[in-house]
C-alpha cells in the first residue's frame, strides 16, 4: 500500500502530429499577442525562445503561476503546461486543472492562422510529470502512489476508453508517466469530457 | 512558489557544509523580514545580489507590448525586492563556478535547478558562471541549499563583491602554459570569499588566472586584478611565480590593465591581493557608482602611487596563515586520466572530421585531448547537463570546466576515446562543430531578459549563427576563426570590444521612429589575454547586422594580406574605408513601411510603435537635432581616426568638440538660439536637461552628463594616448545617450 501523495506542479504534455512539419517561429508572435491580450486565467509576462537548443524547451510562454511552451523536449514536440505556482484542491482538481490549460493553449493554436493548421494534437499520446524532486521523487512507490490518481484522472479524461501507460528509465528525470490512449480524441472531445 | 521549498532545509540537514547552509538561513530569514517591511528595499536589494540573486526586465511591473505599456499586476501587489523591483516579478540567479571547475554531481545539481526552478535552460556566462533566468525569489533559498549539498555557492556572485575567480579552462594541460593556475585560482577564491576586506567596495571587484601571456583563455587585461603564470630561476631552481596586472575592466568605457608586478612570488599572491581590495575599499569611489571601478582609482592616482599605496598596505596586514597553506600542496596539484592515452582516430564521417578539427585539442601530456562542447548562445538544457555528466563520468575522471566563450571542455580524453565521446555528445545535440570559430558567437543575454538591454543581443546571435552554421565552414580558412561578440548595450557583458566583430546595442531614430541599432566595434583582438579593445565604427540598424558581418569577411578575404589578422587588417586598410564600406546599411529601409525592420531579430514587438503618435510639428525639430547628433557622431570618427594615426591631442579635442556638438543639438530643442559657446552650452545642457533629469538613463543615471562635464572642465588640459582614447569612449557613449535622450523626448515632450 502506498502512501497519499500531494500532487503540485503537474505539467501536462500533448504530443503533436508531424512535428517534423511544425515551424516554431510564427509561435513567438503568437505568444506576445497572448501577453498583449492576457488571455488566460494566469498571468502571462515573456516569452524565451530556445529553438537553438536541440531536444529543448522549445518557445516558452513565461507566465507566473505557470509556463506554457511548444516543447520538444526528448526530441517530442508538443504543447506543454508547467504549473508553477502551488494550488489548492485535491489531486484530481490540479491534474484536471493542468490538462485543461494544455488542451486550451493548444485548440488556440491548432485554429492559429500564422501557424497555417501544421500544429496539430496526434489524438493519442499525453505526458504528465510532476514537477518537484522532493515531493514526488522518480521511483516505483511514486509512480504507485500516482496511479489511483491517474487512473481516476485518465478514466474521466477518456471517458471509459483504454489506455496504456509507460515511464522513462532514467532515475534522474522528473518523474512522469507516459499515457497512450487506444484510439484518437480531438482537443475538444477531451476537454468535453473534462468539463462533463 | 515550489510547495516543497519549506521541506528542503530539514531534507539536507547534514548534507550541506556548516558555513553555506548558515548563510542561506541568514538569506531566508532576510527574505522573511523583507516582507514584514523590517529591512529597506534598497539595503535587500544588495543583501540578495550578494547572493547572486539578480532582477530580470519588466520586473518594475511595466512592460510595452508593441503598442503600449501595459501594467503587470503580481500578486503580491505592492511589496519589492529592490527600489522599483516586484517581489514576484521573475529574476535570474548567477552561480559561481571559481575557474569554471565542475563534476557530474553538480552538472545534475545544475540540470535539477533549471528544470524544477527555471525554464530548463541553465547558461555558461563570459565568466565562466552559470545563470538561471525565471526564478521566483521565494524559491532561491531551496535553490542555493541544493547548490550547497553539491559544494556550490552563489555568495558574492553580484554585487559590490569579489566575482567569480576566472581561469584558463585549460588550465594544468595547456602545451603553452607556464603551469597549472588551478590550484592558484581556487586559492585566491576561497580566500577572497567572505573576506572581512573585500566588504566594502564601492563596486564589484574581478580577478582572472591565465597560464600564459599569448592566448586568450584567461582574459587577464580586462579583469580587476589578473595573474599571469610565470617562473624564474632563484638559487638553482625554478620558482613559481605571477605577472600580476591591475585596473583591467571592459564596462562602458575599457581600461586595458596595468602592469603592476612583472613576478609576484606564489607566496604574495593573497597577501598582495588582499592588501589590493583594502586600498580599493579605502580610496575606491563609493558615491558615483558609474567611477567606482577599481580601473578609475588606478587611473586617477597612476599605477606607480597605487603600487606605493598597496605595497604600504600589505606591509601592515596581519599574518595570516592561508597565505601560503596552499602553496604546497598547489606544487603538487594535478589531475588523472581515467584511460591510457591513445592514438588519433581514422574517419571517414565528414562531420566526425569536421568536429575534430574545431572541437578538440592536443593536450601537453601525449594521448590526451581537451575537447570543446559547443553551445549555441551558451545554452544547455537540463537533459544535456545529465548526458554531458555520464560523459565526463564515461571517458575522464569527471574534469570539466565551463569557458568564457561559454562552452564547456572536457579535459584528459583520451585520443582512442574520441569516436565514442563524438557519438555521445552528437546523440544529445552536443555535437556541433566550429568551437571557439566565427559561428560560435559570444552574447549577453541583452533585450531578452536583461534589464539595461537596448538591442536583441541574442536574437541577433541566434539570426548570425542559423546563417553562419554551414556556409561558414565553407568560406576561407582565414574567417572560419574570427570571434563574433555582442552585447545588448554599452556595458560590454558579451565582452565586444576584445572581439574581431563585436557589436553593441544602441537606438537611434529613423524618420521619426526608434530602430534598434548595434554599434559595429572593430579593432579588438581576443588573443594576448584581449590584447587591445576596439572602438565603434558606425551604428547599423540590427536588421543590417548580418549583412555587415558578410561585407566585412569578405572583404577581409580578398584584401587580405598574407598571414594578415583580422585586426591588423583594420589597421591597414583604415576605419575610414571600412566604415565608407558599410555606410549605406546604415541608412533607413528603401521600404519606410516595412514593419520588420522597427522590430528586433526574434522580437515581433514594433519597438517603435510608442514613437508614432509624434506630432508632425515635430518634423523639423526632429531633422536638425538628427543632422546635428549625426555630426557629432562624425567628429567622435574623426577623433578615432586620429588618435590611430598619433594625434592625440587633435583626437582628444575632437572628441571633446563631438560631445559638445551633441549637447547643443539637444539644448536647442529648447533653445533654438543656443550660441556655438561651449560654456553656454555646457550651462544650459546642466539647466535643461541635467538638473531636470531628462538626460538620465534610467540605469546610469547621470553617468554619460557627466562624461561631458568631466571632460569640459579638463578640456584645456594635455591629453594623452590613455586619455583620449578613454574620451574617444566617452564621447561615443554621451553621444549614444543623446540619441536615447532625443529618443524620450519624441515621446513624452508632445511636439
Amino acid at each position: 500500500m502506498s502512501s497519499p501523495i500531494n500532487l503540485q506542479h503537474v505539467n501536462v504534455k500533448l504530443l503533436a502530429k508531424n512535428p517534423e512539419q511544425v515551424d516554431l517561429e510564427p509561435l513567438i508572435p503568437v505568444f506576445h499577442n497572448w501577453i498583449e491580450g492576457q488571455i488566460f486565467e494566469e498571468l502571462l509576462l515573456d516569452v524565451a525562445d530556445y529553438r537553438h537548443v536541440q531536444a529543448g524547451p522549445g518557445v516558452v510562454l513565461i507566465g507566473h503561476q505557470a509556463n506554457y511552451s511548444v516543447d520538444n523536449t526528448d526530441n517530442r514536440l508538443g504543447v506543454r503546461y508547467n504549473r508553477k505556482a502551488p494550488l489548492e484542491g485535491s489531486n484530481q482538481d490540479r491534474l484536471q486543472q493542468a490538462a485543461r490549460a494544455a488542451l486550451t493553449a493548444f485548440e488556440r493554436l491548432e485554429s492559429e492562422a500564422r501557424l497555417n493548421g501544421k500544429l496539430r494534437f496526434n489524438g493519442q499520446e499525453i505526458k504528465v510529470y510532476v514537477n518537484d524532486r522532493l515531493m514526488a521523487p522518480n521511483s516505483d512507490s511514486t509512480r504507485e502512489a500516482l496511479k489511483p490518481e491517474l487512473g481516476a484522472f485518465l478514466g474521466k479524461l477518456f471517458q471509459g476508453s483504454e489506455y496504456k501507460l509507460s515511464h522513462g528509465s532514467d532515475p534522474r528525470s522528473l518523474v512522469a508517466v507516459e499515457v497512450k490512449a487506444n484510439r484518437a480524441f480531438s482537443v475538444s472531445e477531451l476537454l468535453a469530457n473534462l468539463a462533463s | 512558489m515550489k510547495s516543497s521549498n519549506a521541506l528542503w532545509k530539514d531534507a539536507l540537514s547534514g548534507k550541506m557544509p556548516e558555513n553555506l547552509a548558515r548563510e542561506v538561513d541568514i538569506y531566508e530569514t532576510e527574505i522573511t523580514l523583507r516582507k514584514q517591511g523590517k529591512i529597506d528595499e534598497r539595503l535587500f536589494a544588495e543583501t540578495r545580489l550578494r547572493r547572486g540573486t539578480y532582477g530580470q526586465r519588466y520586473d518594475n511591473g511595466q512592460r510595452y507590448d508593441g503598442t503600449k505599456f501595459q501594467e503587470i499586476h503580481y500578486p503580491s501587489g505592492e511589496l519589492t525586492k529592490g527600489p522599483n523591483t516586484m517581489w514576484d516579478a521573475p529574476g535570474m540567479q548567477r552561480i559561481k563556478i571559481p575557474g569554471g571547475g565542475l563534476n557530474a554531481d553538480q552538472l545534475e545539481t545544475m540540470a535539477d535547478l533549471a528544470e524544477e526552478y527555471s525554464d530548463d535552460i541553465a547558461h555558461i556566462t563570459t565568466r565562466q558562471d552559470f545563470q538561471l533566468h525565471y526564478i521566483h525569489i521565494d524559491d532561491t533559498p531551496s535553490l542555493m541549499r541544493r547548490l550547497a549539498a553539491a559544494g556550490i555557492t552563489t555568495r558574492e556572485a553580484c554585487g559590490n563583491s569579489v566575482r567569480n575567480v576566472t581561469a584558463c579552462p585549460y588550465a594544468g594541460v595547456c602545451q603553452d602554459e607556464a603551469f597549472d593556475v588551478t590550484p592558484y585560482s581556487r586559492a585566491l577564491a576561497k580566500f577572497l570569499l567572505g573576506h572581512p576586506d573585500c566588504q566594502n567596495f564601492g563596486r564589484k571587484f574581478k580577478p582572472a588566472f591565465s597560464g600564459c601571456a599569448q592566448h586568450a583563455c584567461g582574459l587577464t587585461n580586462i579583469h580587476d586584478v589578473g595573474f599571469i603564470a610565470s617562473t624564474r630561476v632563484e638559487n638553482g631552481a625554478e620558482k613559481r611565480g605571477f605577472q600580476m596586472f591591475a585596473g583591467g575592466g571592459l564596462g562602458a568605457v575599457p581600461y586595458m590593465a596595468k602592469l603592476f608586478d612583472s613576478f609576484v612570488p606564489v607566496e604574495e599572491i593573497l597577501p598582495l591581493t588582499q592588501a589590493i581590495a583594502r586600498v580599493y575599499a579605502r580610496l575606491g569611489e563609493k558615491k558615483n557608482r558609474n567611477r567606482a571601478r577599481i580601473k578609475f582609482l588606478i587611473q586617477d592616482l597612476g599605477i606607480e602611487k597605487f603600487k606605493q599605496l598597496v605595497l604600504e598596505e600589505r606591509k601592515t596586514l596581519p599574518y595570516d596563515p592561508r597565505w601560503t597553506d596552499f602553496v604546497k600542496d598547489a606544487e603538487q596539484f594535478t589531475e588523472a586520466p581515467l584511460a591510457a592515452g591513445g592514438e588519433s582516430p581514422s574517419t571517414d564521417s565528414a562531420g566526425f572530421k569536421r568536429w575534430l578539427a574545431t572541437n578538440t585539442r592536443p593536450q601537453k601530456q601525449p594521448g590526451y585531448v581537451v575537447v570543446t562542447v559547443a553551445l549555441p548562445l551558451g545554452d544547455i538544457t537540463a537533459n544535456q547537463l545529465r548526458s554531458l555528466a555520464d560523459v565526463v563520468r564515461r571517458f575522464t575522471k569527471e574534469t570539466i570546466r565551463t569557458t568564457v566563450e561559454q562552452n564547456f571542455v572536457i579535459r584528459w580524453v583520451s585520443q582512442s576515446d574520441l569516436a565514442e565521446v563524438y557519438k555521445a555528445l552528437e546523440a544529445v545535440g552536443l555535437g556541433d562543430p566550429g568551437a571557439g570559430a566565427l559561428v560560435d558567437i559570444v552574447t549577453c543575454p541583452g533585450t531578452d531578459t536583461c534589464k539595461l538591454g537596448i538591442s536583441s543581443s541574442r536574437g541577433l546571435a541566434g539570426e548570425l549563427r542559423t546563417r553562419l552554421a554551414e556556409s561558414s565552414f565553407r568560406m576561407d580558412e582565414s574567417v572560419q576563426h574570427l570571434h563574433i561578440k555582442i552585447s545588448g548595450c554599452f556595458n560590454s557583458c558579451g565582452q565586444h570590444h576584445v572581439a574581431d566583430l563585436g557589436f553593441y546595442g544602441v537606438s537611434r531614430k529613423m524618420g521619426g521612429f526608434a530602430v534598434p541599432h548595434f554599434q559595429v566595434v572593430l579593432g579588438g583582438e581576443w588573443e594576448h589575454n584581449g590584447g587591445s579593445y576596439g572602438l565603434p565604427v558606425v551604428a547599423i540598424p540590427s536588421k543590417n547586422i548580418p549583412q555587415v558581418v558578410t561585407r566585412l569577411t569578405e572583404r577581409y578575404v580578398a584584401d587580405r594580406a598574407t598571414g594578415e589578422t583580422f585586426k591588423d587588417f583594420v589597421k591597414r586598410v583604415g576605419k575610414v574605408e571600412l566604415k565608407k564600406a558599410l555606410e549605406d546599411l546604415a541608412k533607413p529601409p528603401a521600404d519606410p513601411t516595412d514593419p520588420s525592420f522597427f522590430s528586433d531579430w526574434g522580437d515581433p514587438r514594433e519597438y517603435t510603435l510608442g514613437d508614432m503618435g509624434v506630432g508632425e510639428c515635430a518634423g523639423e525639430v526632429v531633422s536638425s537635432v538628427e543632422f546635428d547628433l549625426a555630426a557629432a557622431e562624425r567628429e567622435v570618427f574623426e577623433a578615432q581616426i586620429a588618435l590611430e594615426s598619433g594625434e592625440i591631442e587633435k583626437a582628444g579635442q575632437t572628441a571633446y568638440h563631438s560631445m559638445i556638438h551633441a549637447a547643443k543639438a539637444l539644448v536647442k530643442i529648447s533653445d533654438p538660439n543656443i550660441s556655438d559657446d561651449p560654456v553656454q552650452i555646457i550651462g544650459e545642457f546642466r539647466t535643461r536637461l541635467y538638473d531636470t533629469q531628462k538626460f538620465w538613463d534610467p540605469y546610469a543615471g547621470g553617468k554619460f552628463a557627466n562624461y561631458l562635464f568631466d571632460a569640459h572642465q579638463k578640456a584645456d588640459q594635455a591629453y594623452t594616448g590613455d586619455s583620449s582614447r578613454y574620451l574617444i569612449d566617452e564621447a561615443q557613449l554621451f553621444i549614444d545617450a543623446a540619441h536615447s535622450c532625443y529618443n524620450k523626448m519624441g515621446t513624452t515632450v508632445g511636439v
